[in-house]
């Protein structure tokens, strides 16, 4: 793979010596900006088009949502996490799930764990190819591969509503399995949908991959280094996309990913293309993936039957539940003293820690650049401010 | 017009029509939203505008990323107390006429996230709503039903007379108060010209004692 922009000389990257001539301009974009995905605002300070400083501002969509999870029992919290990663309802119901699981120490059924495999999976589909398709949108191709990508999510969503009665807000986990089990012809529609979302693949990498425009605007755009970026606590498809080798779904082998055989896409630069193909690659390992896990569904049990639905306390203590969610590692912390209400809820969002070394990325770029930059850390506000 | 006469004209290709429906025919049909989206409800804006709801077929597709070319605010989204001062201020950057769509639980009333000290209950609070759609978040078919209901509600306004639309009254304001923060709240908590409480009334039977003590 060749870099076909340079990266600019270390010498653009400090502030233009006052001789007269030029002055910083100060740039607010946001929070009602067309690519901010959603209402995040940063401050850019440019040295003719040339990125100096770049200050992100959250707290737009600040709707506290630790606070009233801390009022709100153990239960009537999983509906609130929906609205977190509002793309990934499911998964991150599961990452609430899985931690009270831990602090309680309630066993899941076999059936449900596959069928949070399945939604999970399903959920990063969705998730992964929207991104490709905003990302595509923030370039300027404006319309067709965010189309293509939106008619595969809806096939995904009418999957969703036929099981959860929900298009986005699914609330499908419960602690000890899940709310609903299949309704007849699921399974074989899920099958078919999966069936078909290769093809999709094919058509959109045959659309972009080696397309000139993409290469040029991405290759060598927003490098992030190995070193920083473990040192910042990146994770997901962004840490991936710098070679690193760190996927939960294979290191803590939460619920039954130990079962399923499926390969880790890794990066090599680190760039903007990187983390596109990463994320195309990664559906083609989620494919597989649904595939096994459809095959293998046994019969049996969806809800843990020894597990309290109502009056749920768990003993006191304190627990985090971790998962590898479409945008890198979602935990919850809870502290339990012995009451239905958690005493400490907190979510440790991926979406933020990946966002905040957007500004040694989009150092010494353009302002075209710092659009696509954060297009692809692939942000959502719910879960940065919460 | 009889408009048996004016359907029979139309038949034989003649269009007889007056100022005032040509004018909301033009201006219904091409409602041009502005592009700006808040929270979760934001993704279902964006889905009504693909390829399976397509909201092109009303004419309603081409999203502005500037207030200043777009005729409809959809606020779709949680309004949080930080935000509300930049949804009125892109409102009052709108031209007249313009309408506001409000999406979803949140905008309404501040919806599942109410109790929160950091949100706002319901944009009418501060902006005058045209159209409430409730849900959380609101069906693409909701926001389709919600635009139709909209253009119904443009081809009523009569061009002259006291129900004259608002861009068409000079009396009328265009702009509202943007809100700051003060001590404790935005200052002010709402606009006495734009909301006003719902009024509860609670009247109890001769013989219910129920409510007291």
């Amino acid at each position: 793979m060749t870099t076909l922009a340079e990266a600019p000389p270390k010498s653009t990257l400090s502030p233009s010596a006052s001789n007269g001539d030029t002055q910083l301009l100060e740039v607010s974009m946001g929070p009602q900006h067309p690519s901010t995905h959603g209402v995040f605002r940063m401050d850019v300070s440019l040295d003719g088009e040339t990125v100096v400083k770049l200050k992100p501002i959250f707290g737009y969509l600040h709707r506290n949502h630790e606070k009233i999870a801390e009022n709100e029992t153990y239960l009537g919290s999983m509906p609130y996490t929906d609205r977190l990663d509002y793309f990934c309802s499911i998964t991150n119901n599961w990452a609430y799930a899985l931690s009270v699981e831990t602090l309680a120490g309630i066993v899941v059924p076999e059936r449900a764990e596959y069928l949070r495999v399945i939604t999970a999976e399903l959920t990063r589909l969705q998730n992964h190819t929207c991104l490709a398709g905003f990302l595509m949108q923030d370039m300027g191709a404006s319309g067709t591969p965010l189309m293509y990508a939106f008619r595969e999510r809806e096939k995904i969503l009418d999957l969703f509503e036929s099981l959860t009665g929900a298009r986005m807000m699914c609330n499908y986990m419960r602690f000890g399995g899940c709310r609903v089990d299949l309704p007849a012809g699921w399974l074989e529609q899920a099958k078919t949908v999966v069936a078909a979302f290769p093809k999709f693949l094919d058509e959109f990498e045959a659309l972009l991959n080696g397309n000139e425009i993409l290469m040029a605007r991405t290759q060598g755009v927003g490098v992030l280094s190995k070193e920083l970026a473990i040192n910042a606590g990146v994770t997901g498809p962004m840490l991936r996309a710098s070679g690193v080798n760190y996927d939960l779904r294979k290191v803590d082998k939460y619920g039954i990913y130990d079962r399923f055989q499926f390969r880790i896409p890794l990066g090599d630069h680190g760039d903007v293309y990187d983390r596109y193909m990463i994320r195309v690659l990664e559906m083609r390992e989620s494919v597989k993936i649904l595939e096994q896990a459809m095959r293998d569904l046994p019969e049996g049990l969806i809800q843990d039957p020894k597990t309290k639905v109502r009056n749920f306390k768990p003993k006191p203590g304190e627990a985090y539940g971790r998962i590898e969610s479409p945008k890198g590692e979602l935990g919850f912390y809870l502290v339990s003293d012995g009451t239905p209400r958690p005493y400490r809820f907190r979510v440790r969002p991926p979406s933020l820690i990946n966002l905040t070394i957007l500004e040694d990325m989009c150092l010494g770029r353009n302002v075209a650049d710092v659009v696509i930059i954060l297009g692809s850390v692939d942000i959502v506000m719910g879960e940065v401010d919460r | 017009m009889d408009e048996g006469l004016k359907s029979e004209l139309s038949k034989q290709g003649v269009v007889a029509t007056n100022l005032q429906e040509l004018y909301n025919w033009g201006r219904r049909n091409s409602i041009w939203p502005l592009n700006f989206g808040l929270a979760c409800c934001a993704i279902e804006m964006i889905a009504s505008t693909m390829a399976r709801y397509d909201m092109a077929r009303f004419g309603a597709e081409v999203f502005r990323p500037s207030p200043r070319q777009a005729d409809l605010m959809i606020v779709a989204g949680t309004i949080t107390k930080k935000m509300a001062p930049q949804v009125v201020r892109l409102y009052n950057q709108m031209p007249e006429p313009k309408y506001v769509i409000s999406m979803g639980a949140c905008a309404i009333s501040g919806g599942p996230f109410k109790q929160g000290y950091n949100v706002l209950k319901g944009i009418d609070r501060y902006i005058p709503v045209d159209i409430y759609i409730p849900g959380c978040p609101p069906r693409p078919e909701a926001l389709i039903d919600a635009l139709m209901a909209l253009q119904r509600k443009i081809d009523a306004q009569q061009l002259t007379g006291d129900s004259r639309p608002r861009h068409l009254n000079a009396d009328e304001p265009s702009e509202f108060t943007v809100p700051k923060f003060g001590a404790h709240d935005l200052e002010p908590p709402q606009n006495p010209v734009v909301w006003h409480a719902p009024l509860v009334q609670i009247a109890l039977a001769e013989d219910d004692d129920s409510g007291t003590a």
